[in-house]
């Protein structure tokens, strides 16, 4: 509980995100009684999710300015065992200039500095992609702690966290451990993001539930609560390596967890759905949750993001089709 | 218009208009004007009478409706009556096709309907294409099922004739799919009138029944008003009316058809709650009330107007209310991103505006988001009510818009106590993680309809109809298809003999007179007097004189005095009903202990069967006393076998989901006994009433009442509980109506001549109660069919629909 006060301090300094209007989350004490308090009813929550894409959608010069948002949110990524320092860089290319110029002209849209939110890479990537990244203000963001699966050594993991800032990477996606959650121990997953949060120092925590291995849509909420009192910047759905990644009911529950604990405590904390979003109608549904569960605010990189890799070639292709009424190819678009 | 660099900062949403020219242009093929779809064609109103139906959300008209007139009717009806035994004849196959097809077509034209609808109700297109038209779809396809099997699982029903169906303007589509579906499907031919402001769905599907070969005839839409539905309601040859609408429309329905032999089902208003319990997923709360109130702009008649919630968790509720009310957005219904549409009309809009300041006036707090409503067309912002006592008048009337109420409970007992405080009865929100309140409370709610942890969800397959003022019968599912059949022996019946005079015949019946008149046996000097035996009613489990002080003379089949009972009067019901009320730990009580009670009257009945086979014997001069005796003693064990058989069903509802209908029991249930057949007669329709839980208040036959008042010593010595068989003898004409309009009485069974039946009919309209009359037609107690069996069962009990979701 040492850490507190660091952490308290870090507050509002929390890195290039926007520290003047989103203060970080210093975490609280673990509350047991809240954590089990988690009411949770998975019909109601489907059928509140099924809803959403039907309830609200943008067209028009309105779904255009959508799509270029959901662009600047994107956690641009690529997490593959083939990795190399030339993808890396060909992805942080596209990181500064995802839309081409001629087609934000066409869209009257030049004057909009379009970029993703962060590039995310394996730690090793790091390096490289600070350095691709220079200048650009687009901060690296490191998977972390043994990712995916999170069962290597606690030390190894606290130690790879701390190598991975000290790279530069500006943002840590740290995996808990599920055990923890699957078996209730609540404890031991706020002391192991406690820890996580700790080592990351000023580089902002996204803690990744993986919540395609916790079963229930209640242990999603439960570890979402814990991890937020244990001081997460962000809560992010799932390393995409599992079953099933970011689905509409387990972010909804996530995101109204985060509004609990907004209410309750006065923190901000993000959100990150990653995996599985790969057309410009699931960016744009997700937006409509956030903007309708949690208001505009988390429609900015500071609050939200999307994990994806594929989604920014549909997005193009989208806007290609509203700027010139044809429906466009892949290939049109420059690569990532 | 906003550029894309603006609303990339504001996040805004913008228009996303579904395009009105399809449905405009459908119109404009008709010339822009509609006639009556009668018998398979294009029919002209009789009397050149038009009306304009108008789009609610901007007020323009959208085209121009033929007003039926009472020839308009006539002539739809004497095609329908054309059209039926060819329609019945084809059998369940052929009908099924039909039916399948219609499907079909619905499918095909989702949104050409879907756009319609919502041009003229003013309903969000969202609602009309992923709700009412996939249940419209679904609906008929489901019947197309039952149509198919039919023959094999109603094989003792026969279809009804013509029915009259009037349908309101609420989901005018969706009512028209469970008036039709079911009762094409069943062998019946239609008249529907669909409501005045919303004709145009109705005959976009006429339409599509002309193409998809729908035999001229079986389905025809006449368009109007009120008066059109008067012609329909009070047409001579029309066999059954469905109505969907108002409580007091429905009362007009049962008051103008009493009598008349129509079947009736009638779909009303509602109050109905929405229970949040302090363990319920608060955030789903939410969302349910965003289905339940601001749902079809809240005109809804199963509407989840009421909102109860548990005193700890109320102020929470409230504050997320709150917010989520700011996210909603009303506006421009055929809008892809609008919540709320328009309302109806001005007229309703002026009602609901009026209940909202009423409601102010009357000291509740009331809350409306903070963006402004559009002012051009109809448009209501969602309003909740908090503050809200169950008194005022916001808590009791249907305001049938946006508006919702919050009140608090405590427990879960005062929970359903404040549920149950209302007229109505149509349906109830239940919002608990408790598997075990959920379904504790569930059967405790006046509602024909329960939704647990979810609200406003629809199936073809579940049946849909309420308790109480909000009417009776149910749509959808195996329940919903009583409604459109009626027992196959039915068919052709006579006048009864005994059932010719208003309540019971007048012939042997008890008698007043003076009581010097005559003692019954001649005094032989070897014999001592009989003791004089003094009949009572029954009341409350005890033998009770009667209020009035007087007796009735008992006269036997060769006239000579038999004896005397006593003359109950409405103070002797009025007492009756209160026992019967109170006796409710009968109905909660185990079906197993119920079919005990009544194996136990069995045996005390056959113990003393020399006895009554004697009375019978000499009040009706009967023969087949022995057989009657017999025979009630099998019946008596007839109602006890099923107790605990009358199972309910679990319905296929198409997601995850259990769906049980359950059959309750009615609940005070007045029996007027039939005149012939004395003991047989009062045991037959008795028996099952109570082996189903009902308690009752029985008026036994007028001609041998002495048979009952023997009867309760058999009750006295089988451990019937006090209160749930109640007998009051006397005139069966002086005591049914006061039965018939008592408010207290669940339903009423009328066993007696026609003009009684008419009498029951109207006065029931009071409170809804359900009735069962003879209409003085015959029926052979001695026959298995006729005198025992699912019929019983089915008026002995309603189905309440209870939906489980679930999934952890």
């Amino acid at each position: 509980m040492a850490q507190i006060s660091r952490q308290a301090a870090n507050a509002g300094a929390g890195g290039d995100l926007d520290p003047r209007f989103i203060p970080r989350n210093p975490g609280i004490p673990l509350e047991l009684d809240w954590v089990r308090d988690v009411r949770i009813n998975r019909s109601a929550v489907e059928r509140r999710a099924a809803t959403l894409g039907t309830r609200r959608t943008v067209k028009k010069e309105w779904q255009a300015a959508w799509l270029l948002r959901a662009i600047t949110l994107m956690d641009l990524t690529t997490l593959s065992g083939d990795d190399t320092p030339g993808r890396v860089r060909r992805l942080c290319a596209k990181a500064r200039q995802p839309v081409q110029p001629d087609l934000l002209e066409q869209l009257g849209a030049s004057s909009l500095r379009i970029r993703t939110a962060a590039v995310c890479v394996y730690h090793a990537m790091v390096p490289t992609a600070v350095e691709a990244l220079a200048g650009s203000g687009i901060p690296v963001a490191a998977v972390s702690t043994g990712f995916p699966a999170g069962l290597s050594p606690f030390a190894q993991r606290l130690a790879e966290i701390g190598a991975s800032v000290e790279a530069g990477a500006e943002e840590i996606d740290i995996v808990i451990t599920r055990s923890h959650v699957l078996t209730g121990d609540w404890q031991a997953l706020y002391d192991e993001v406690r820890a996580f949060r700790e080592a990351c120092g000023d580089a902002h925590i996204k803690t990744i539930l993986a919540t395609g291995e916790l079963g229930t849509l209640r242990n999603v909420a439960r570890a979402s609560l814990v991890c937020m009192m244990a001081g997460a910047d962000f809560i992010k759905t799932s390393t995409g390596k599992e079953g099933v990644n970011a689905v509409l009911p387990v972010g909804l529950v996530m995101v109204r967890a985060i509004r609990d604990y907004l209410e309750r405590t006065g923190h901000l904390v993000g959100f990150k759905p990653a995996g599985g979003i790969r057309t410009a109608k699931d960016s744009l549904v997700w937006l409509s949750l956030m903007k309708e569960e949690l208001g505009p605010r988390w429609l900015r990189p500071e609050l939200f993001r999307f994990g994806a890799s594929a989604l920014l070639t549909d997005i193009e292709r989208q806007l290609e089709y509203f700027a010139t009424g044809r429906y466009s190819a892949n290939y049109r678009h420059p690569m990532g | 218009m906003a550029s894309i660099p603006q609303i990339f900062e504001s996040m805004d949403y913008g228009p996303a208009p579904e395009a009105a020219s399809p449905a405009l242009s459908w119109i404009e093929e008709h010339g822009g004007r509609f006639g009556h779809f009668i018998g398979g064609t294009w029919v002209e109103p009789g009397a050149g009478e038009w009306f304009e139906s108008m789009n609610p959300a901007t007020g323009k008209p959208l085209a121009r409706v033929a007003q039926g007139s009472s020839e308009d009717v006539d002539r739809a009806v004497k095609a329908a009556r054309a059209a039926q035994p060819g329609w019945a004849d084809a059998g369940g196959h052929a009908r099924a096709r039909h039916l399948y097809a219609l499907a079909r077509q619905v499918q095909k034209h989702s949104r050409l309907l879907s756009v319609l609808e919502s041009l003229d109700n003013g309903k969000p297109i969202r609602e009309s294409r992923d709700i009412d038209i996939p249940l419209v779809a679904r609906h008929f396809y489901h019947h197309a099922g039952w149509a198919q099997l039919m023959e094999t699982e109603l094989a003792d029903s026969a279809p009804l004739g013509v029915v009259g169906q009037i349908i309101p303007w609420n989901f005018p589509l969706l009512m028209l799919a469970w008036k039709i579906a079911p009762a094409i499907a069943m062998g019946n031919t239609v008249v529907l009138k669909p409501a005045e402001f919303t004709s145009l769905t109705a005959l976009l599907f006429a339409e599509l029944c002309h193409n998809a070969g729908l035999p001229p005839g079986v389905v025809n839409v006449v368009t109007g008003d009120g008066r059109t539905g008067e012609a329909i309601v009070t047409h001579s040859d029309i066999d059954k009316i469905a109505f969907t609408g108002s409580t007091d429309v429905g009362r007009i329905i049962r008051v103008a058809t009493a009598g008349t032999g129509k079947k009736l089902s009638l779909e009303l208003g509602g109050k109905s709650p929405f229970l949040v319990f302090e363990d319920a997923d608060l955030d789903s709360v939410v969302e349910g009330v965003v289905d339940a109130i601001w749902f079809n702009q809240g005109q809804v008649c199963c509407a989840g107007s009421r909102i109860l919630a548990q005193e700890g968790i109320a102020e929470k509720l409230t504050a997320r209310l709150r917010a989520r009310m700011e996210t909603l957005r009303v506006g421009d219904p055929l809008d892809k991103a609008v919540d709320i549409g328009a309302i109806i009309a001005p007229v309703q809009l002026e009602k609901i505006t009026a209940l909202v300041k009423q409601g102010e006036d009357e000291g509740a707090t009331m809350w409306q988001p903070s963006w402004s409503c559009p002012t051009e067309g109809c448009f209501y912002p969602p309003t909740l009510f908090t503050d809200v006592s169950p008194s005022a008048t916001i808590a009791q009337v249907e305001i049938f818009g946006p508006v919702v109420v919050m009140m608090t409970f405590r427990t879960p007992a005062e929970a359903v106590e404040l549920a149950n405080n209302t007229r109505y009865g149509l349906a109830a929100s239940v919002w608990t993680e408790s598997v075990n309140l959920a379904l504790d409370v569930a059967p405790k709610l006046a509602a024909g309809t329960v939704w647990v942890n979810c609200t406003n969800v629809f199936d073809a397959s579940a049946g849909f109809g309420g308790y109480r003022e909000s009417g009776f019968g149910r749509e959808g599912g195996r329940e919903g298809l009583r409604e459109y059949v009626k027992p196959r022996w039915t068919e052709g019946r006579k006048v009864g003999k005994s059932e010719g005079a208003k309540a019971g015949g007048k012939s042997t019946r008890a008698d007043e007179r003076s009581p010097a008149q005559g003692r019954v046996q001649t005094f032989r000097a070897s014999d001592l007097p009989t003791i004089d035996r003094t009949a009572k009613l029954y009341i409350g489990g005890r033998q009770a004189r009667p209020d009035s002080g007087y007796s009735l003379v008992v006269h036997d089949a060769s006239g000579a005095i038999a004896g005397e009972v006593g003359r109950g009067n409405r103070k002797d019901i009025r007492n009756a009903v209160e026992a019967a009320q109170s006796a409710r730990p009968w109905t909660k009580g185990t079906a197993h202990n119920r079919a005990q009670v009544l194996y136990y009257i069995a045996e005390n009945l056959a113990a003393r069967s020399d006895e009554f086979r004697k009375r019978l014997r000499s009040l009706t001069g009967d023969r087949s006393a022995a057989r009657e005796v017999d025979r009630a003693i099998e019946r008596v064990f007839s109602a006890a076998a099923w107790a605990d058989k009358w199972d309910g069903h679990v319905h296929h509802t198409p997601f995850r989901n259990v769906t049980l209908a359950m059959p309750e029991p009615i609940g005070v249930i007045g029996i007027v006994c039939p005149e012939s057949a004395p003991l047989l007669g009062f045991v037959s329709t008795v028996m099952p009433a109570v082996a189903l839980g009902n308690r009752v208040v029985v008026i036994p036959s007028g001609r041998a009442p002495l048979v009952a008042t023997d009867f309760y010593q058999v009750l006295e010595t089988s451990d019937v509980p006090a209160g749930v068989i109640n007998i009051v003898t006397g005139e069966p004409d002086e005591l049914t109506p006061v039965l018939a309009a008592h408010d207290d009485v669940d339903g009423l069974w009328h066993f007696g001549s026609a003009e009684g039946a008419a009498e029951v009919e109207k006065l029931s309209a009071g409170n809804m109660k359900r009735t069962w009359v003879d209409y003085g037609l015959e029926r052979d107690w001695f026959d298995e069919e006729q005198g025992a069996g699912r019929e019983f069962l089915e008026h002995a009990t309603q189905v309440k629909n209870i939906w489980v979701p679930y999934g952890e």
